[in-house]
């Protein structure tokens, strides 16, 4: 039976609460209303006060074509990055749990990159994808103009794509070995014992069963290439060429602070919360109903 | 309705070998029971033979077929898990018909066959559930359904029953025999229970630090077993053993504070041996008693039917198993009396049973 803590008077619970309500209204609530604000006024970029425009930003922004490109950019990040890193992290954890000699070390080195900052990996990423030195160079001088991602917007997008899915990647990774862990020896056995092969009862008997830490991961992932891109398209691309990685949230820093049009970038920051609360309600609503709770 | 044939059957581990040559012949249709402590190699035995652990030296062979290099599916076994390792994610039906569905086995039939197995464990009204909504004894019995509907050569059960309550155990006991008597497959059975063990096999393998001790009947095993191990580990309460000493007309017991008249039989005088007398084969009798040792009252655990009455016997601790009315008050002091016939003799080296003795009644030393 789970034990449930119950205060005979409303003020000690409220007590205990208040610091944690204190701060998530310091620093969610209280910007995130100042934005609202923001959003449905017309900012002075020096100073002087705000004008009310009620959703002339919004449609001012929606009707803007490099508004719908971006949104775009991100759609395709989003995907491509949250399916790679899941996908390489799912199969290095179903290889990890079968050999479990020297798992602690792989957790350990594979942890690592989800503690890097974005621009530092960005940074090396940079060095590493550089068309002019390294292994790209190598690869441009079989097939000239092969990889350029200073020009080529694809180069690009596929360079932020593979920096965000590394560091993500160890992540998804330790969440897929515990889940992997998880599971029963036995059943394994079970399922052998029945006449079932290695991938067979990978589909038939794990998977199933870590379909709650796929949910949750696909929930973060997603989540998090909106938000956690912002340094890795800072650093490698500035949102170039040519706006092919100008992500949302990159083209709210980029409008807000190069552009000085904080209110327009504060509806835009807008629309990206709406965004991802909709994919947030969509993949709970529609993915969540395959998963097996135990 | 296979053989199995287990020759030499070794198993190490980077470090440690927990299965020191293992030998066992189980007939087509016997059901055999495993028994031991934890520990001693049972279950790395039968994870052998079911293919679930690499067989690191020696031969198993099913229908005279050595399987040593084939995959568990090859093999025709069935297995029933401790904790019974039901799918956590599929009904009872899927759960009882998965190794079909593996097999191919069309739907029509599956179904059919699934219904058939319900039938016959009364799980029919179970089918749609999921595992986490039945009880401990429903789901053991989805896990002997799993187990049944492929039609197995073997059964393979590993404590199947040791996360029941007793009650429940007692009435999966009588099932699982029931069962047994009825499809009459070759079934290994790995148990830590003793009463379990008796009470289900044809035949019971005793084993002990990854050897076998004995193999035998229960009944031979009991009355008879081939080791002070086995002496100590079937039966309950535990063989009393007293250590003791072959003399000129006799033995020594307990440092020279009792004497056996027995025939010595060859044994070298000087030989230490451990005297065991099950503590069911002594009977009280009024202190003083000519050919009875006298002891002193320790303890008395009501059983309810009988009682066990723990008595130290000159600094040895000593049980005494009756159903008859005495109740002895602790610190009192009782006689106790056995026949010669009842005793058991063990070689204090090695701790095998010696036949030689023929024992006469104990009397108190000189």
């Amino acid at each position: 039976m789970e034990k449930r803590v119950t205060f005979s008077s409303w003020t000690i619970g409220i007590l205990f609460a208040v610091p944690q309500l204190l701060l998530i209204f310091t620093f969610f609530y209280w910007p995130a209303g100042q934005a609202v604000y923001w959003s449905l006024t017309l900012q002075q970029p020096w100073g002087g006060g705000n004008i009310w425009v009620g959703l002339d930003n919004f449609r001012s922004i929606l009707s803007n074509a490099d508004y719908w490109n971006s949104i775009t950019a991100s759609l395709v990040f989003a995907g491509i990055s949250t399916g790679l890193a899941m996908f390489i992290a799912l199969v290095l954890a179903a290889l990890t749990d079968r050999q479990l000699a020297g798992s602690r070390f792989y957790r350990v080195v594979l942890i690592w990159p989800y503690g890097i900052a974005a621009p530092a990996l960005a940074m090396a990423f940079r060095f590493i994808l550089a068309p002019e030195a390294g292994f790209m160079a190598v690869v441009n001088q079989v097939w000239p103009g092969f990889w350029d991602p200073g020009l080529d917007g694809a180069d690009a997008m596929a360079s932020i794509i593979i920096a965000f899915s590394w560091k993500y990647v160890g992540y998804n990774f330790i969440f897929f070995l515990a889940a992997f862990q998880a599971i029963p020896r036995s059943l394994i056995e079970a399922a052998a014992m029945d006449g079932s092969g290695v991938m067979r009862r990978f589909r038939d008997i794990q998977f199933p069963l870590i379909t709650p830490t796929i949910f949750f991961l696909l929930v973060i992932n997603i989540t998090e290439s909106f938000q956690d891109s912002f340094g890795i398209v800072d650093i490698m691309t500035s949102g170039g060429p040519a706006n092919a990685t100008n992500l949302m949230v990159y083209k709210i820093y980029s409008d807000g602070f190069k552009g000085l049009d904080y209110s327009g970038a504060a509806a835009q920051s807008i629309i990206l919360m709406l965004l991802i609360i909709v994919l947030t309600i969509f993949q709970f609503r529609f993915i969540e109903r395959r998963v097996h709770y135990r | 309705m296979a053989s199995i044939t287990i020759r030499d059957v070794k198993k190490s581990y980077a470090k440690s070998q927990v299965v020191h040559g293992v030998d066992l012949d189980i007939a087509s249709g016997e059901f055999v029971v495993i028994l031991g402590p934890s520990g001693c190699g049972k279950s790395t035995l039968l994870r052998m033979i079911a293919g679930l652990e690499d067989i690191s030296g020696g031969t198993i062979a099913i229908d005279g077929i050595v399987v040593n290099k084939l995959e568990p599916r090859e093999r025709g076994c069935a297995m029933v898990f401790q904790n019974y390792a039901l799918y956590p994610h599929m009904s009872v039906a899927q759960n009882i018909g998965y190794s079909l569905k593996v097999a191919g086995v069309p739907a029509a039939e599956r179904t059919q066959r699934i219904q058939a197995v319900a039938r016959t464990l009364e799980l029919e009204h179970l089918l749609d559930r999921k595992p986490m909504a039945l009880s401990g004894g429903q789901r053991q019995r989805v896990a002997m359904g799993r187990a049944m509907i492929r039609e197995p050569k073997v059964f393979l059960f590993d404590e199947p029953l040791s996360n029941l309550d007793a009650k429940l155990r007692v009435q999966m006991r009588s099932e699982i025999r029931k069962l047994h008597r009825r499809l009459n497959a070759t079934s290994v059975f790995v148990t830590h229970d003793q009463v379990e063990a008796m009470t289900l096999a044809d035949r019971l393998v005793v084993m002990n630090g990854g050897r076998v001790e004995q193999v035998g009947t229960p009944g031979e095993v009991y009355s008879r077993p081939a080791s002070r191990f086995v002496a100590t580990f079937v039966g309950a309460p535990a063989m009393n053993m007293l250590e003791g000493t072959v003399e000129l007309d006799g033995l020594s017991l307990l440092g020279g504070s009792r004497r056996l008249a027995v025939q010595r039989a060859g044994l070298a005088v000087g030989t230490q041996v451990a005297v065991g007398i099950r503590p069911e084969a002594v009977r009280l009798v009024a202190p003083g008693t000519a050919g009875a040792l006298d002891a002193t009252v320790d303890l008395v655990e009501e059983l309810g039917a009988g009682r066990v009455i723990y008595v130290d016997l000159d600094g040895a601790s000593f049980s005494v198993m009756t159903s008859e009315a005495v109740h002895p008050e602790p610190g009192s002091t009782v006689g106790l009396r056995f026949s010669p016939d009842d005793l058991h003799f063990f070689s204090s080296d090695t701790g095998t049973r010696i036949e030689v003795f023929k024992a006469s009644v104990p009397e108190p030393a000189l």
